[in-house]
């Protein structure tokens, strides 16, 4: 096996490597030098400035709103989703009325639910902004003539254009474009655990909510903390971008009176509207250490002794 | 993929296996906290299907309000979001198709994902097999560079990649998209295929090997066929993930001619908002919908393996 292995490593990591190396690291090192000069991004000329742009940063009332949301988000949105789809996978694999000889069973058609609730992963996240987009329209829009159908022509809120309701409606099509990802992956943990486990949890009287809590939860620990991990990145990178950025247009973008700006919305404006591309990077860097922190601190919190079964 | 596919058709046999086993735990049980149990299992089970349901009917109700509105007019749209059209507008659906030019935003995106999918494989495999199989100086680091990639906020990489996409010529165009899809594609495709390698016997490239094939051959002709499941798994997941990609399009390619499905679908939008051509928009989302959720319901099962498999493993 020796003989032409070294080219052969060569030869097929080069290419690879090269792209990553080009459009992904260097980029990614760049960013963080620029971070400490006062590129505009489109004269090509620049100086070294130190710490300027991070101080300036810290005095940034805009930045403090965006860390805010971008904090909310990595907070509530994982806990939500985490939450609502434990509960879903368990009512899918648990909830079923009891059959002989089974010690639990899942809901009949529990296979339905999961093709339906994984809907919206399949679809960009921009079709579904644009869709709710529509729905919250104050005047016209799907939920406020539903609740004119009803009789409740009283309530009509502003929704995107409320700045106390923009986030909170920003976040509920974060979640119910991701719950679905969770109730399946979760699922598919709990069908893996052996049913020995639950029979004997039976025959000791424990009932099905003791079950969940005292060996559900536990087996699952690992991808539970993933799926936790995975969201919270979602809440704060991409995903997040793209739905306010599409839904909450407003005259300065982020939504009313700054109510819905996130980090990764920021850069771009700065970058891209304001050409501030220097600053733009240090608010790039404050989200990647957002973004570790996160990670850490999930791994540090969520440690447990690892199950194995 | 093997947990999902117990998840899928496991729940609903298990009665079948165990049965014969377990009858001993009910006899044993006595017959009133049977009943209860039963009872209790009675008043659970309409529970979770009530709150199951709900669930499905929100996340279908949006998307079939979307497909009845796009056969609507504007002036229903806005006067009864919640009433039937009063006829099936086809027109609403040939007026985005040609022009809203959904047409050319599908060829693109066709184009782009094409193109950067089978790059993504190909590099993404070849680059997994030497990190997974061969044993050389520096290629822990090499693993963790590509590793790394993963967790990192694409954004921050954004502004300078604009740059260097200028200055090579690169900015607003297919090719240099495909690129760009690929290299951020390449973190997750090399720490899935690269777990996936592992898992194959070597005996078989060893026999490959004292029959004389190169180390090239090798891997083309015996170890990406055995990989076969692995490369559908994240060809899925990347498929999905390049077809919606919005992020890096609506930076790196602003120009109008090259527009992907996703920016076409914002910019419709903004513009038919501003012409009031609601009816178009909402052909145009389902135009765009449609398709994924199909190929979805087919391909059912692999799509959920595909990306269920990388955050279980």
């Amino acid at each position: 096996m020796q003989h032409g292995k070294n080219r052969f490593i060569v030869g097929f990591l080069a290419a690879p490597l090269a792209l990553y190396a080009l459009f992904v690291i260097w980029p990614f090192i760049q960013s963080i030098y620029y971070s400490f000069t006062d590129w505009t991004g489109l004269s090509p000329e620049f100086g070294m400035v130190g710490f300027d742009n991070y101080s300036r940063m810290l005095d940034d009332e805009i930045f403090w709103k965006s860390l805010q949301h971008s904090l909310t988000f990595a907070v509530v949105l994982p806990l939500v989703t985490v939450g609502l789809a434990l509960f879903f996978a368990f009512m899918l694999n648990v909830g079923g009325r009891r059959r002989r000889g089974a010690a639990i069973a899942g809901v009949r058609g529990s296979s339905f639910y999961k093709i339906v609730y994984f809907f919206p992963q399949v679809l960009s996240i921009v079709i579904v902004a644009l869709l709710f987009q529509f729905a919250y329209n104050p005047n016209s829009g799907a939920i406020n003539s539903a609740l004119k159908l009803v009789g409740l022509d009283s309530i009509q809120p502003d929704w995107l254009g409320d700045p106390d309701l923009a986030l909170m409606c920003v976040m509920v099509v974060l979640v119910w474009s991701t719950v679905g990802f969770f109730v399946v992956l979760f699922s598919a943990g709990m069908a893996s655990i052996p049913r020995d486990f639950y029979e004997a949890a039976l025959l000791d009287g424990a009932n099905r909510f003791t079950t969940f809590f005292k060996i559900t939860l536990p087996l699952l620990w690992d991808t539970v903390q993933s799926g936790w991990i995975y969201m919270g990145i979602l809440a704060l990178g991409a995903e997040s971008f793209a739905v306010v950025q599409i839904m909450t247009v407003g005259p300065n973008g982020g939504g009313p009176d700054y109510s819905t700006i996130v980090l990764p919305l920021y850069v771009y404006q700065k970058a891209f509207r304001d050409g501030q591309a220097a600053y733009a990077t240090t608010i790039g860097v404050a989200l990647l250490l957002v973004t570790l922190a996160f990670a850490a601190l999930v791994m540090k919190v969520g440690r447990r002794e690892r199950l194995e079964f | 993929m093997k947990t999902t596919d117990t998840a899928s058709t496991g729940l609903d046999k298990t009665p079948g296996s165990p049965g014969g086993v377990d009858t001993t735990p009910i006899k044993t049980t006595a017959p009133a906290t049977r009943k209860a149990s039963k009872r209790e299992g009675g008043v659970l089970n309409v529970f979770s299907h009530g709150v199951l349901i709900i669930w499905a009917i929100m996340v279908v109700m949006p998307l079939l309000w979307a497909v009845m509105t796009s056969f609507k007019t504007d002036k229903a749209i806005f006067t009864a979001p919640w009433s039937l059209p009063d006829k099936l507008h086809f027109e609403n659906w040939s007026r985005a198709w040609t022009d809203a030019h959904m047409s050319d935003y599908f060829l693109n995106t066709v184009l782009v994902v094409g193109g950067s999918l089978v790059g993504t494989l190909l590099f993404g495999s070849m680059a997994a097999y030497v990190l997974a199989r061969f044993d050389f100086p520096g290629n822990r680091f090499i693993y963790f560079l590509f590793i790394g990639g993963m967790s990192f906020p694409i954004i921050l990489a954004l502004v300078p990649l604009f740059y260097v996409m200028q200055n090579m010529a690169l900015l607003n165009s297919l090719h240099g998209l495909i690129l760009v899809y690929i290299a951020y594609s390449l973190p997750f495709t090399v720490f899935f295929l690269a777990a996936f390698f592992r898992t194959l016997p070597s005996s078989v490239a060893e026999a490959a090997c004292i029959d004389g094939a190169s180390h090239t051959r090798t891997f083309f002709q015996v170890m990406l066929p055995m990989a076969k499941p692995g490369l559908i798994s994240v060809g899925i997941f990347n498929f999905l993930g390049q077809w919606n990609q919005y992020l890096l399009p609506t930076v790196l390619n602003t120009e109008q001619e090259q527009k992907v499905l996703s920016q076409g679908l914002v910019q419709l939008a903004v513009s038919q908002g501003y012409k009031g051509d609601w009816s178009g928009l909402f052909a145009g989302l389902v135009m765009a919908m449609l398709p994924v959720l199909a190929a979805y319901i087919i391909f059912q099962r692999q799509v959920v393996a595909g990306l269920t498999a990388g955050a279980v493993k």
